[in-house]
């Protein structure tokens, strides 16, 4: 297990150093720059800039420079558009917030999810069933940026119970329309898998085996049922938890939360390049990180599977 | 929950002991004053950099022009109002200027404001090392060397700046420049605190370090969720300031600020395109239009990679002929701004609008003419004049665009509609001049016609059309030593009109919703500058 898990992480350095390198390469190839704006620059001015954030260095050196100021110092560089900022500061500032909102959004998804698709395989054709069905084919078609506006005209323009956006660390007020509009879809999907997965799991011999038992009918779907049937579930997860923890723009643009999402979308938009390269290591560091984590509880759970 | 009860509490305390506020010379007598001084107000984009010397956006400008003060502020006509500046003296050559500053002013760590963070504020702006994007405006302010200095060929300390003790402070320019003092509003020309900068470097602006010498100072700065200015204790005119507190909130989508704006969130938000009359009808005392200096054109790419088509004066007229733009205004726009037959703004301060005859032509006149134009360039049914129309990524200007395909298409132009992505659009226009028609706008840098018309003089980094004419040039240059720039400015105007570098299409008008509590922001400004130590808020 040690072994496979370090062997995994070795393939990651590779990966990760493909990953730099075609997005820098890709950003740089990408017409326009940090700098242009809708008022011409004078050309000396323009050179002045260029010098100050190395873009006059040939691109081999930029991107060593960029990688030995990465590796050695854990430093991403300033950002070319936020001049006060650099991408840490952004990273630190943003990071935290959208790691809260996604981790919530996430526990919501799955134990709503889950407890959906459980309910309308065991009570399957029933009204359950189909209430459980339709609420998730509900949600699943109702994308973030429909929920968003839907969920301030009802929750802060009429009711008056929660604010249309912002965010503390402090109030949950600010934290209850975010979850609900990032968690919706993925909790539709969860539930889904969940039910498909666990309806074929009770039609499956250990299950017969168990009821010709006699067991009473809750062991048998939290004892026999719901492991096997979770495999397909957890497969899902690990992506499905990358992309909330790392940020929706949606959600950011919609309810001005400060997370990571939208400094991601707009430093492509601005040509931010250090943002832009800072935010996809961290994506892809976390993307690596999670298949890994996904894998290893694979094998926990999966008894036929073995590292 | 403990911590939201301490929280809770502490705001309770402070509610409670929250000052009885004395009367400034801003509010009029009587006036009952809400206990809640506090002012939220929606950006569409969030501020890059809260630097003076970095800024280079009207919305970084705004929030600036509160957290910090130069030699002038603005009062609501636009006239400028001595801030730092007590009074100054101007040479009989016209080219030095000398201010003498006001003896009480204080950074918010106590020092005071001297000449010397004006000299430094200045020199840091030219800097090659600072690298600024807008150290065009020492070169277009024209103090002495400014040129030489921003392109490296002379040292920062030959720029054209001079302390001559602590509260006295000299400005040298290469040439007499009749709008020099309406620019030092910009927030560009403003002092900055020589001591935190060189301690802190790009960190100087954070909260916990920034110093400021306005009547605000920086408490809370998320980017991407907040900006919190909090009132200065130790600004000169502090007695005077009434407002405690004001937010900036970015918002991308301005429909979802509008929600906000309606469930009390913010104080003041723009009303998107087309919705003014509705807001009107439901809230007169919020919705407001006012004009605002900047104008929406088409620029005609007239430069070696633009068409040959419209290296022909009579094309360029005939498709400025051929725009409707009261359709546009009336029927896409609907917030109260004006058809726009000038480069520059109606309002501009001094401006005399020449006499344009296609302005008050009939729509059929119009179209006859330009018609009958483009028979003339040999342009016609059987050999259509075929143009593409560049504009940015945005559903108003894409409905313009479509208007204008519309326009044209009736005087027998096929128009293609090239939308590009901000950055794709920049280069294009400003940089490769790879376009045949592209939409543009312009704001005023200060209230004064230069600001438009210099532009688009050949020796411009602005004129992306390539647009080069001797006489336009001639008038340009003599207006900066005319005794009367104004007639000048006119005649500029009317040289666009006959050479139509251009067709410009509307002048703007700030369309806003405002919290009808929120007194003292300026109504007839037309640069929308604001300052926050002159606003108040009324009680229910």
């Amino acid at each position: 297990m040690i072994v496979y898990i370090l062997k995994r992480l070795a393939t990651a350095i590779p990966t990760l150093l493909a990953l730099v390198i075609a997005s820098y390469l890709l950003m740089h190839i990408a017409p326009g720059s940090p700098f242009s704006s809708e008022r011409g620059i004078p050309p000396e001015v323009l050179a002045n800039l260029n010098a100050k954030y190395g873009l006059d260095q040939p691109l081999w050196k930029q991107i060593t420079t960029y990688l030995w100021n990465v590796v050695a110092h854990f430093d991403f560089g300033p950002s070319f558009v936020y001049k006060d900022r650099s991408v840490n500061d952004i990273i630190a500032q943003g990071f935290p917030v959208t790691l809260t909102y996604g981790s919530l959004s996430f526990i919501t998804a799955v134990l709503v999810g889950v407890t959906l698709g459980v309910t309308a395989a065991i009570k399957r054709n029933s009204w359950l069933d189909y209430l459980a069905v339709g609420v998730s084919i509900g949600a699943q078609v109702l994308p973030n940026f429909v929920m968003a506006p839907i969920l301030v005209l009802v929750f802060t323009l009429t009711l008056h119970w929660l604010p249309g956006g912002g965010w503390s660390f402090s109030d949950p007020r600010f934290w209850i329309l975010p979850v609900i509009a990032l968690s919706t879809s993925y909790m539709a999907s969860i539930a889904r898998i969940t039910r498909s997965s666990m309806l074929e799991v009770l039609g499956s011999n250990h299950i017969r085996t168990a009821r010709a038992k006699g067991l009473p009918n809750r062991k048998i779907i939290f004892r026999h049922a719901l492991k096997p049937a979770l495999l397909p579930v957890i497969s899902y997860l690990g992506p499905a938890f990358v992309s909330m923890i790392t940020g929706s723009v949606i959600i950011d643009v919609y309810f001005t939360t400060g997370g990571i999402g939208k400094s991601f979308v707009d430093s492509a938009l601005n040509r931010d390049y250090a943002v832009m390269m800072g935010v996809t290591i961290l994506l892809g560091t976390l993307t690596i990180l999670f298949n890994l984590v996904v894998d290893i509880v694979y094998g926990w759970i999966d008894p036929k599977i073995r590292y | 929950m403990k911590l939201i009860l301490a929280i809770s509490a502490f705001a309770l305390m402070m509610g409670g002991a929250a000052p009885v506020f004395a009367q400034s010379d801003h509010v009029p007598a009587g006036t009952k004053l809400a206990k809640d001084q506090t002012y939220t107000y929606w950006l569409q984009d969030d501020i890059k950099t809260l630097d003076p010397d970095l800024n280079q956006s009207v919305e970084g400008n705004e929030m600036l022009l509160q957290l910090f003060e130069g030699l002038y502020t603005q009062d609501n006509t636009g006239e400028l109002v001595p801030a730092l500046a007590t009074s100054y003296d101007l040479s009989d050559d016209k080219m030095t200027y000398t201010f003498h500053l006001r003896k009480d002013a204080k950074w918010s760590n106590g020092d005071p404001v001297t000449a010397q963070d004006f000299v430094y504020g200045w020199s840091r702006l030219a800097d090659p090392k600072t690298a600024s994007e807008y150290a065009w405006y020492l070169q277009l302010m024209n103090v002495a060397n400014a040129d030489a200095v921003v392109d490296g060929k002379k040292p920062v300390s030959d720029l054209g700046v001079k302390a001559l003790d602590d509260y006295t402070f000299q400005v040298t320019l290469n040439k007499p420049t009749p709008y020099f003092r309406q620019m030092l509003t910009n927030a560009s020309s403003f002092p900055v605190p020589e001591k935190v900068i060189e301690k802190f470097g790009d960190q100087w602006t954070r909260p916990e370090n920034i110093v400021t010498d306005g009547a605000y100072t920086l408490e809370t700065w998320d980017v991407g969720s907040k900006i919190v200015l909090k009132k200065s204790d130790t600004y000169w005119d502090a007695a005077n300031t009434t407002l405690t507190e004001v937010t900036a909130i970015p918002i991308q989508d301005n429909d979802q600020a509008l929600r906000r704006y309606e469930a009390g969130e913010l104080d003041r938000v723009q009303i998107p395109a087309g919705q003014y009359p509705r807001l009107k009808k439901e809230y007169p005392d919020q919705a407001v239009s006012r004009p605002y200096s900047c104008t929406y054109a088409y620029r005609f790419n007239v430069g070696p990679k633009g068409p040959e088509a419209l290296k022909d004066v009579r094309v360029r007229k005939a498709l400025s002929y051929g725009i409707n733009r009261d359709i546009i205004v009336d029927k896409i726009l609907k917030g109260g701004q004006k058809p726009a037959y000038t480069w520059t703004h109606w309002a501009t301060a001094g401006f005399t609008t020449p006499d344009i005859p296609y302005a008050h032509w009939t729509d059929q006149e119009r179209m006859a003419k330009a018609k009958e134009l483009l028979k003339e360039a040999g342009y016609g049914p059987d050999h259509p004049l075929k143009l593409r129309i560049m504009y940015n990524t945005s559903s108003d200007h894409k409905k313009i665009a479509i208007a204008v395909q519309q326009f044209w298409k009736a005087i027998g132009v096929n128009a293609t509609l090239d939308n590009y992505e901000w950055k794709v659009y920049l280069d294009k226009l400003n940089q490769q001049h790879d376009f045949d028609v592209a939409r543009t706008g312009w704001c005023a840098d200060y209230n004064e016609a230069s600001t438009y018309l210099d532009a688009n003089t050949s020796w411009s980094d602005q004129n992306s059309g390539e647009w080069h004419n001797a006489e336009f040039d001639a008038v340009m240059k003599d207006s900066k030593t005319a005794a009367d720039p104004q007639s000048d400015y006119t005649k500029a105007e009317q040289i666009m009109a006959d050479q139509m570098p251009l067709a410009p299409i509307y002048h703007y008008a700030k369309v806003d919703m405002i919290n009808s509590h929120i007194k003292g922001i300026f109504d007839k400004n037309v640069m929308n500058y604001w300052y926050a130590k002159d606003m108040y808020r009324t009680a229910n």
